[in-house]
């Protein structure tokens, strides 16, 4: 709809660069970005302006404001993955998707908060702080909190993003921009989505190029899309995806953009219900919604059926695993000669790699690597690091068994609960989080597959809740389509935001621009 | 079973970091015990899967140069430099014993 506005005249894109600018401004106690690209921004608008003008936009992104998280490389801006070790660091290239999203006249407008090196479900394991969940300002917690005592700062009450693209989930869902990109390894992007009630799109791997995003796990790791509707997240998905040169591990099939068809009749639909994801910890309110959805398909006319993923509670020990053992290689490139932070310590070079390791990372970086290595130890490489490949097999093969079965797409929760409050967050350790928080998530990273949080409604304290659809491999048209279709169905509220000090009123209540398609 | 001391200081040696302090020994304690979850699953005749893409041909480009020459941008990261040299430290000096180095490790 912006992208209307925009050909249409009703507003330039150096004006919705502006607002959202001053947005972002306003909604700084968010912390959801770590770097504002103020002067570049305002350079990319005015150009997109001039394209307008002259009747050639370059397409439905041109002038549209986004947000990239900070793992992916940017040029010419500062690109910290919310770490020590890379803070200060200038990126000289800019990533492929970022580069995609530049062609095609899309203004970036910064980079946002995560977890360090992506580790983490909470975003708030970075350097720079964590990132709050904008509900935790919505008209609709509030009302739903228990008001105690007056002098209880109502500040100290806020609830987390979830992690870790926690910074786009927060930007898109403030109205800050129009779309984020994020990353997914085990949930990344999906978990945040679900908490801050926009959509997350985990594509299936090897649509889209991983280069110049900085890496977690090479087998598992996808950029995310995180939008405020399903449309937007086809748009996007449409300008990125396709062979890379420079990322090896991009498929070479041709890929056509599509756009989403407004689907009707979905009596030729079957719907799975894998019954593993009913697990404990699971809280009433999302079983209820998940079987509220199904009931939804059901009577639409669809075939809603239950299938059984027998090996997803391993996927989490597999995913520990896995993760931690190509942490460890990855994370091998910081020594701190080439790029980003180096120790004063001079002695040798192993002595001042160990001192910048020991500097750079945090606890949870540090603690992935030493788990990694262990792993990797000739005594346990056959124990652990090649049997956690076999499981990684057998869990992929749970779902090409129920997708051959005639299931089209499989409908789960996407997380345990709604959002925690920071500081019942944070009494549980990094590692004891994303074991948790990972479990509905994680499985479809295992097998490669495309999912998508889809927001579905709020829960009893107000605060949003998704619903996850799982996809066959480089099927994303079909997912999406159905995505919209359960969009449509469940009419997520906006959030209405207050508190928002010194920003232009209109942006919110302009319900209008909310989306871009 | 618990982890020794020494495969703790042979893992600060190929890791290049530290456990600092015994917060992140039981960490490593947790995600072995955590691990051994795996040994559950029977996986006889399984083979390992390395890639979701297996049954794919990877690509490989022709060996053509397509781009380079950016010694400027790619030594503007680096601290130490000279002329277009990284400048490192000795290298052939081994990472001190356990007896001698700063680690948390040494009291235990």
């Amino acid at each position: 709809q912006v992208s209307a506005a925009l050909k249409e005249g009703r507003v330039t894109p150096t004006e919705l660069c502006q607002q959202c600018l001053s947005l972002i401004k306003g909604t700084k106690f968010l912390n959801a970005y770590i770097t504002i690209a103020e002067e570049t921004a305002l350079k990319q608008a005015a150009a997109s302006e001039e394209r307008y003008k002259r009747g050639q936009p370059l397409g439905v992104l041109d002038g549209i404001p986004i947000a990239v998280k900070d793992n992916f490389n940017t040029a010419g801006i500062e690109t910290t993955c919310a770490s020590n070790m890379l803070r200060g660091y200038i990126s000289p290239y800019n990533a492929t998707v970022v580069q995609k999203l530049l062609d095609q006249g899309a203004v970036l407008l910064g980079k946002t908060n995560l977890d360090e090196f992506a580790m983490g479900s909470g975003s708030t394991d970075g350097v720079f702080g964590p990132v709050r969940n904008p509900w935790s300002y919505s008209r609709q917690y509030k009302e739903k909190s228990v008001p105690k005592s007056h002098s209880e700062d109502k500040e100290s009450n806020w609830v987390i993003t979830g992690g870790s693209s926690g910074g786009s989930a927060a930007a898109v869902s403030s109205f800050t921009c129009f779309a984020a990109l994020g990353s997914d390894t085990g949930g990344s992007t999906r978990n945040p989505a679900a908490h801050c009630g926009v959509v997350g799109l985990k594509p299936t791997y090897g649509l889209i190029s991983r280069h110049g995003l900085i890496p977690l796990v090479n087998s598992m790791d996808v950029p995310g899309i995180l939008t405020r509707c399903v449309d937007d997240a086809a748009v996007v998905l449409g300008s990125l995806a396709g062979h890379d040169p420079k990322d090896s591990t991009t498929i070479q099939d041709n890929f056509k953009p599509f756009e989403l068809p407004n689907l009707t009749d979905v009596s030729k639909l079957s719907i799975g219900i894998p019954k593993e994801y009913h697990v404990p910890g699971l809280s009433g309110e999302i079983l209820a919604l998940w079987s509220k959805a199904a009931d939804l398909f059901q009577n639409a006319g669809a075939k809603v059926v239950e299938v059984s993923l027998p090996h997803t509670r391993y996927s989490i020990v597999c995913y520990h695993v896995l993760c931690t053992a190509e942490v460890a290689s990855n994370m091998a490139r910081f020594d701190g000669l080439e790029y980003g932070h180096r120790s004063d310590m001079n002695k040798s070079t192993e002595s001042m790699y160990a001192a910048t390791r020991r500097e750079g990372f945090n606890d949870v970086v540090r603690g992935r690597i030493l788990s990694g290595n262990y792993f990797l130890l000739k005594q346990n490489y056959e124990k652990y690091f090649v049997k956690a490949q076999k499981v990684r097999r057998l869990i992929a093969n749970d779902f090409v068994k129920v997708f051959r079965s005639g299931v089209d797409v499989l409908l789960t929760p996407t997380t345990l609960s709604d959002a925690a409050p920071y500081k019942e967050f944070i009494k549980e350790d990094n590692r004891t989080r994303s074991a948790q928080d990972d479990i509905l998530t994680q499985a479809a990273n295992m097998a490669g597959l495309p999912a998508i949080n889809v927001p579905t409604a709020l829960s009893e304290r107000g605060l949003p809740v998704g619903l996850q659809f799982i996809g066959r491999s480089f099927q994303e048209e079909q997912l999406l389509t159905v995505a919209k279709w359960f969009e449509k169905q469940v009419q997520f509220p906006m959030i209405q935001l207050e508190e928002v000090k010194g920003h232009d009123r209109d942006v919110f209540q302009h319900k209008k621009s909310a989306s871009f398609s | 079973q618990k982890v020794s001391v020494e495969v703790l200081d042979h893992l600060e040696h190929l890791a290049l970091v530290d456990f600092r302090d015994s917060e992140g020994v039981e960490r490593l304690q947790k995600e072995m015990e955590f691990a051994d979850q795996l040994h559950e699953v029977n996986t006889d005749g399984v083979e390992p899967m390395d890639s979701v893409l297996e049954d794919r041909c990877l690509y490989l480009r022709e060996d053509d140069v397509t781009e380079g020459n950016c010694t400027k941008e790619l030594l503007q990261n680096a601290r130490e430099k000279v002329e277009e040299y990284f400048v490192a430290p000795p290298g052939n000096i081994p990472l001190p014993k356990l007896e001698e180095r700063d680690t948390f490790l040494q009291g235990s």
